[in-house]
């Protein structure tokens, strides 16, 4: 029992920064129908850029006002980086076959995965602790501050994009976007910001992913995108790629099943699990767990 | 008659697929207050002439001047805020979104959803109040259509563009929506119809244009085109 709550809330810890990581590739492929596979690398970034904010933009002290300047200034610059991922790898190929923004996007990731390791080095860096290592021991069940964190924030942000997308204006013409882009522009939605803002949104989410790695695991690599990336693109496509709600409960059911992997067998087996577990859900849910929404077209 | 009295002109316009030519240089007006309809078989052009006016398209040549606005230089969502609403061909509806959020969508460019003109959509086609918070998806052909049009007529158009309204639906559904775009185009909405259906759509019309795989053939008033001989053999499904 122990072993089971132990396991449970760390499955929780890291299934909702899957989870964040997995609405970036998920809001992107609902309307431009494309795995922006440079997110990974953007999340990434963000761990080494939150290292390089703190010790040499905020001076290296850590307080509450220092950690939220780091969050902030972070969010803001992957965003950037998001933006220009979008105007340079992916606006000039709207018309063009798929295959090429595929291949766009394998370059953008190797580019980004390639700029970290010549800013920043090919050795592995450890990521501040920004955040005060506080344990507590309920019955037997280790939890620290950092998970609480993780689990309680990344909540909340998906609570609020969940509400954003489904309840205000620019949220519904995301999701008109994404089922006809043709149509949508008929209604005056001008697609090009919407992609933009998905893009914004994604890069956001994933940022405060990549501080949330940072912050849990503390040591990070250069191409520890792809690792991350790939995970959380399984979340995505698990809990029905195009989704939002999919990608928060593929996350979460990924991060448990990880978690339970590791803790019942061995953590070496995680990897194939999760690849036979993905399988086992294409087979029997092609389109993912909450799939596309049916709606039978006359 | 001078061009001032066109609520809509396009001159010799020409649209290609890649090197393949749609469109051959046609042009037509539209006068405030008429209902307009082009028709024309299958493949003839017709969704591609409307789809160029809502500049989904871009021109090859030509222009499209709608109230002294040059419309080919505009992106295609500016399109809609100047007047000028399309119910597209096959509908498309936002299947997964309520017919409720649709008709919303359709009201987009401004920045309050006009409740009259929500409640004017709901009294044409009531099938949309009863079933508004229904998935668009889940509603029949002809409630799908009703609803494309009334999504757009949301948007407070003075040009409605409504591209085969008619296509796959009952016919007794088919009555009652032209029996409501002639209630529509009574408000002083003009009205610019795509029909393969040329009896029905002769009969809403005042005037009409026959496209033949890129050009117009034919144009004249309702009663002209319903007595031509040519017009009958053709499309009216009359013998010799
Ligand atoms: N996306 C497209 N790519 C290439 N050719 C097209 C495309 N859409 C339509 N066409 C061609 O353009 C011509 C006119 O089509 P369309 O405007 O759809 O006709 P209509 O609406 O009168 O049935 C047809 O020959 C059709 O095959
Ligand atoms: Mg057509």
């Amino acid at each position: 029992m122990d072993i089971f709550l132990q396991q449970l809330v760390n499955g929780l810890t890291i299934g909702s920064m899957f989870a964040l990581i997995a609405l970036g590739y998920t809001m992107v492929y609902g309307v431009m129908k494309l795995i922006n596979f440079a997110h990974g690398d953007l999340v990434a970034g963000s761990a080494f850029v939150g290292l390089f904010v703190f010790s040499e933009l905020l001076g290296g002290q850590i307080s509450f006002a220092v950690v939220l300047g780091v969050f902030a200034l972070t969010i803001i610059l992957i965003s950037l980086l998001g933006f220009t991922v979008e105007r340079l790898a992916y606006r000039p190929l709207r018309n063009a076959p798929r295959l090429s923004a595929v291949v766009s996007a394998l370059g953008a990731s190797m580019v980004i995965q390639n700029g970290i390791m010549l800013i920043w080095g090919p050795q592995m860096r450890i990521f501040p602790e920004l955040i005060p290592t506080i344990i507590w021991d309920i019955g037997g069940v280790v939890v620290s501050l950092i998970q609480v964190l993780i689990m309680v924030l990344s909540m909340l942000l998906m609570v609020g994009l969940y509400f954003f997308v489904e309840k205000t204006k620019i949220g519904t013409a995301i999701r008109a976007s994404a089922i006809d882009q043709d149509a949508a522009r008929l209604m005056g939605i001008n697609v090009n910001n919407i992609i933009v803002t998905i893009f914004i949104i994604g890069s956001s989410l994933g940022a405060v992913g990549g501080l949330f790695i940072g912050l849990y695991y503390r040591g990070i690599t250069f191409n520890m995108g792809w690792q991350y990336g790939l995970y959380a693109f399984v979340a995505a496509i698990m809990g029905g790629i195009g989704n939002i709600p999919g990608a928060m409960l593929g996350g979460i059911l990924l991060g448990l099943f990880n978690a339970f992997i590791a803790g019942y067998i061995s953590s070496t087996w995680s990897d194939a699990f999760t690849f036979i577990l993905l399988i086992v859900i294409l087979i029997v849910r092609p389109t993912g767990i909450l799939g596309e929404r049916v709606a039978e077209k006359v | 008659m001078t061009s001032s009295d066109y609520l809509f002109k396009i001159s010799d316009l020409e649209v290609s697929y890649g090197s393949i030519a749609a469109i051959k240089g046609i042009s037509l007006e539209v006068k405030k207050g008429e209902i307009v309809t082009i028709l024309g078989s299958n493949g003839a052009g017709k969704t591609t002439t409307m789809r160029t006016i809502s500049q989904l398209l871009k021109a090859k040549q030509g222009s499209i001047i709608f109230k002294g606005h040059e419309l080919t230089k505009l992106p295609a969502h500016k399109v809609v805020s100047l007047g000028i609403s399309h119910s597209p061909e096959g509908r498309r509806v936002f299947n997964i979104l309520t017919v409720e959020e649709n008709l919303m969508l359709g009201a987009y460019t401004k920045s309050k959803v006009d409740l009259e003109i929500l409640n004017w959509v709901y009294d044409l086609f009531p099938r949309l109040q009863e079933r508004k918070a229904q998935l668009a998806g889940t509603l029949s052909g002809g409630e799908q259509q009703m609803l494309a049009i009334g999504r757009a007529l949301m948007s407070k158009p003075e040009l409605l563009l409504l591209d085969e309204p008619s296509l796959g639906i009952a016919p007794i559904l088919v009555k009652a929506i032209f029996t409501q775009i002639r209630k529509i185009a009574e408000t002083g909405v003009t009205v610019l119809l795509v029909e393969q259906n040329a009896r029905a759509a002769l009969k809403l019309a005042n005037r009409g244009y026959v496209l033949e795989v890129g050009k117009i053939v034919h144009s004249g008033s309702s009663e002209e085109l319903l007595s031509s001989k040519r017009i009958q053999e053709a499309y009216l499904g009359k013998q010799k």
